[in-house]
């Protein structure tokens, strides 16, 4: 259904502002995609570098041949977990950035798990790996959640904070309590065994985190769009007074949201252990959690969304080495991309509902 | 424009402020002011004159006027009709800064200063202009000689956040004195006050009213800071002037009488006479706190029975809000109970729905609805979790949705460019008929309306007030808490007054004396 002028305007004029409104979701981040590169390309042009070249080449770095393609796959399959650590909770009005504490924990915690049950039948290992990896994560964000509910505290601050916390224990265990003594370089935990360990995808050199991200972000987004308890999440992030009022268990919800990101963090580091490492150490600490953050806002915390953007900023990962081999830029330049977009991309928050496209269709 | 800086500056380095005769505050007047916000007329022709050296009380309920007249004197609004005079000249006064250029200026009813900033820093930034580089060694011994000359005095290098709320609105008044202020308007300046604080800052600004430093313009609805502190009153009902006398010519009776006015207002005609009832609502000593935890209810006792509607009359900020907030699940019950037809009541999804209670809160858009969420989603949040709504217990079925959206529609007259249209999109009357809609769907036991017609037009007014009489016809308790007494006539069986968190007042509607209740309100029983 048309709204608005339409009356006014004869019916078959195309009514530009309509659209234009219609379509901010999309092409607002469009926009500012296009911005990013544009400040990047300068960027890069200050280097001495080309800058179409550079994109060029970024492009065959991440998309451009299977093995690059698979490149990108293996960086994107943990982000799509990390992002929902920030998708689920955000629905529930939290902006919670502790995914990378969670994802470290969670691999910590499947690290002991695959040592202390090391003889038993690689399902039962396996399994309670990832059990543990998810548990602990949901308890690691779940806390920030329930300090939020019960105490008021900032949990945006807390789940920060709580990821040093995660990365000190981490440390302290694989050099202390679960060190293996013949890790003598990187101090780590014993190595679950590679008969054990969670191998490819059939066909790919993926493992199978990206099949468990993909399957989790369309759960979670059919958890919040098409569930009560999404209905109920929705509300409260919504307007907690209109929760209150409608008899909602505020706090419930906002630590169940927090549990369910944290232990799809904690999952991600699960893989981290079972099919990349084989033992935790201070590896896990690569930063997925972070990134994991800005496909969540890239993505506007919709589930399905996390999906297309991990893929776009696994490629920007991806492309990386190329870029240090082609043009002796450092291996960090796509770090700058990734930073420039996240900046862009929020700053591009404040142009919805601002754009005034009657006057710019009027114009034409 | 200069003026006011110039003066701003010349009381920095005090010269005009001391207040031996070298300017005394002009005579303002209002004259014939109006003022109608989409043809509502909230000012009618309101005149005012504030003498030099006196303190005035502009008296009345709310949304009787007192705030558009201020705010018409101050520059925020610009009046219809009418005219300003300072000194006896008419004056345009088109921002808050022309008013400081007469040296007109404004204290809030909540504080506008910089918590972690000093005294002195907060003096210093309400300045117009400011130096590019400040001499702080400068402007602190101009300060400190300033503070001399004050009958209060605050330490100016002390941090705002460490002073108690009485100092705070001195510091507020100081800083009008700062800028060059001779005429100050202070709005309900003891809300935020304890008593005693507000008497010894009403006091102090009352001293140097007396001295001729000053004069005063106090918005308030305590009878109690009238009789003390001013000299003349004003009062204001229905956006008209209703009688303007000194304050020693005025018995607290009649300023009650003047304030609600005399006449019971008309009832409501499509009531249906019933016998009464069995309990439906009871509340039994209930208290509860404010945000910053002093206690606000303090033990409400009150019955309402089906088929009946309870009006709560009260000066707002008596403890009706958090009444409501309690009722509402929006604030925790310190102690006390609340029961629905004899069941304990809390507000959980489950017992909303087993004791069928629902509540109509003012402002709906903020208390009740998630603006960005569609039309149709706002209007099941009762029973989004239940049939037909769900499939196997957790699935929502968008359909549903829908379909009771278009329903509602139909039914309530809302006015949207469909069911899938942001509710925050819709007129505050609209917004308010889906909730409407939503609230009084089903068979509905309980009924709590707060201020159910607030800012709304005369239309959508009618509208609502016939659809909760129709639910108290059809047997629904009906709990209705309201500032405006004529909306707890028209509707009410019978009224309960509250003052400072008890309910001090019931009378059935028919036999009930509107001064009486006025008398009430203002806690001079």
């Amino acid at each position: 259904m048309a709204t608005g002028g339409a009356p006014n305007a004869p019916s078959a004029r195309v009514d530009w502002a309509d659209i234009g409104a219609r379509l901010e979701p999309f092409l607002i981040p469009l926009f500012a995609l296009f911005v990013s590169l544009a400040l990047f390309g300068a960027f890069v042009a200050l280097a001495g570098q080309p800058p179409l070249e550079v994109y060029y080449q970024m492009y065959r770095g991440a998309f451009g041949t299977w093995f690059s393609f698979q490149n990108t796959l293996q960086r994107a399959s943990p982000l799509l977990l990390t992002a929902l650590c920030t998708a689920l909770p955000a629905r529930a009005g939290l902006i919670v950035i502790g995914g990378e504490g969670a994802f470290v924990m969670g691999g910590l915690a499947a690290g002991a798990t695959g040592v202390a049950l090391a003889g038993s039948p690689r399902a039962v290992i396996l399994g309670a790996m990832f059990a543990a990896g998810a548990v602990v994560g949901a308890i690691w964000i779940g806390f920030c959640g329930f300090l939020r509910a019960r105490r008021g505290v900032n949990e945006t601050i807390a789940s920060l904070l709580l990821t040093y916390i995660g990365i000190a224990l981490l440390n302290h265990f694989v050099e202390g309590p679960l060190r293996d003594p013949e890790s003598l370089n990187k101090p780590s935990t014993r190595h679950i065994g590679e008969a054990n360990m969670l191998g490819s995808i059939p066909g790919l050199d993926v493992h199978w985190g990206l099949v468990a991200g993909v399957v989790a972000c369309l759960v979670a987004y059919v958890l919040m769009e098409r569930t009560v308890f999404g209905f109920s999440a929705a509300l409260v992030g919504g307007n907690a007074r209109a929760a209150k009022l409608s008899g909602v268990k505020v706090a419930e919800v906002i630590v169940i949201t927090c549990a369910l990101g944290g232990a799809a963090a904690g999952v991600a580091g699960s893989f981290e252990v079972a099919a990349v490492h084989g033992r935790a150490n201070a590896s896990l600490v690569a930063g997925y959690g972070y990134a994991g953050i800005l496909v969540s806002f890239l993505a506007r915390h919709n589930a399905l969304a996390i999906i297309p953007v991990s893929l776009f900023l696994g490629g920007i990962a991806a492309s990386g080495g190329l870029l240090q081999r082609v043009f002796a830029l450092p291996d960090a330049t796509v770090n700058v991309l990734q930073g420039i977009l996240f900046v862009v991309l929020i700053a591009s928050d404040t142009l919805y509902g601002r754009i005034r496209w009657r006057s710019l269709a009027g114009a034409r | 424009m200069s003026a006011a800086a110039v003066s701003g500056r010349q009381t920095a380095l005090g010269v005009d402020v001391s207040g031996i005769g070298v300017k005394g505050p002009p005579r303002v007047e209002a004259r014939a002011m109006t003022k109608q916000f989409g043809g509502n007329v909230v000012l009618d022709q309101v005149s005012l004159t504030l003498e030099p050296g006196t303190v005035h009380a502009l008296l009345g309920e709310n949304g009787a006027g007192k705030s558009t007249l201020v705010k018409c004197l101050m520059g925020f609004y610009q009046a219809d009709a009418g005219e300003l005079l300072v000194n006896g000249e008419v004056v345009a006064v088109k921002s808050p800064r022309d008013a400081q250029a007469h040296g007109i200026g404004m204290v809030y009813q909540h504080f506008t200063l910089v918590e972690n900033m000093t005294v002195a820093e907060n003096l210093l930034i309400a300045r117009q202009t400011l130096p590019a580089i400040i001499d702080w060694k400068r402007e602190l011994a101009d300060l400190t000689a300033f503070m001399r000359r004050m009958p209060f005095h605050i330490e100016p290098t002390r941090l705002v956040r460490q002073l108690a709320a009485g100092e705070k609105q001195k510091l507020e008044i100081l800083k009008q004195l700062y800028l060059g202020s001779r005429v100050i308007i202070l709005d309900e300046p003891t809300s935020v006050l304890t008593p005693d604080e507000a008497d010894e800052v009403l006091g102090l600004v009352r001293q140097m009213a007396e001295r001729g430093e000053l004069s005063v313009l106090i918005i308030t609805h305590k009878f109690r800071e009238v009789l003390a502190f001013a000299d003349h009153v004003t009062i204001l009902r229905r956006g008209k002037l209703v009688a303007s006398d000194r304050v020693r010519n005025l018995t607290p009776a009649q300023m009650a009488e003047l304030m609600v006015g005399a006449e019971p207002p008309k009832q409501s005609s499509s009531r249906t006479d019933s016998a009464p009832r069995e309990l439906a609502l009871e509340l039994e000593r209930v208290e509860a706190d404010d945000d910053i935890g002093l206690r606000v209810l303090e033990g409400v006792t009150l019955h309402v029975r089906a088929g009946e509607i309870v009006g709560i009359a009260g000066v707002s900020g008596n403890g009706q809000d958090e009444l409501v907030e309690v009722l509402a699940g929006q604030r925790p019950l310190r102690s006390g109970s609340v029961r629905v037809a004899g069941d304990h009541y809390r507000s959980t999804r489950e017992h909303i729905r087993t004791r069928r209670v629902r509540l109509l809160p003012e402002a709906p858009l903020k208390n009740a609805c998630v603006s960005h969420m569609t039309l149709a989603h706002n209007i099941a949040f009762r029973d989004y979790d239940r049939p037909p709504f769900t499939l196997l217990r957790w699935a929502l079925r968008p359909a549903a949705f829908k379909k009771r959206a278009e329903e509602a529609i139909r039914a309530f007259r809302i006015r949207t460019p469909g069911p899938l249209s942001p509710i925050g999109q819709l007129s505050g009357g609209n917004v308010q008929r889906a909730v409407l809609a939503r609230e009084l769907a089903g068979e509905v036991r309980v009924l709590i309306a707060a201020n159910p017609c607030f800012g709304l037009d005369f239309g959508a007014v009618a509208e609502i007030r016939s659809r909760i009489m129709d639910a108290r016809n059809a047997g629904t308790a009906v709990l209705l808490i309201s500032a405006d007494l004529e909306e707890i006539f028209a509707l009410s069986d019978r009224i309960l007054v509250m003052s400072e968190g008890r309910i001090v007042h019931e009378t059935p509607a028919q036999t009930a004396d509107v001064r009486e209740i006025g008398r009430h309100m203002a806690g001079h029983a």
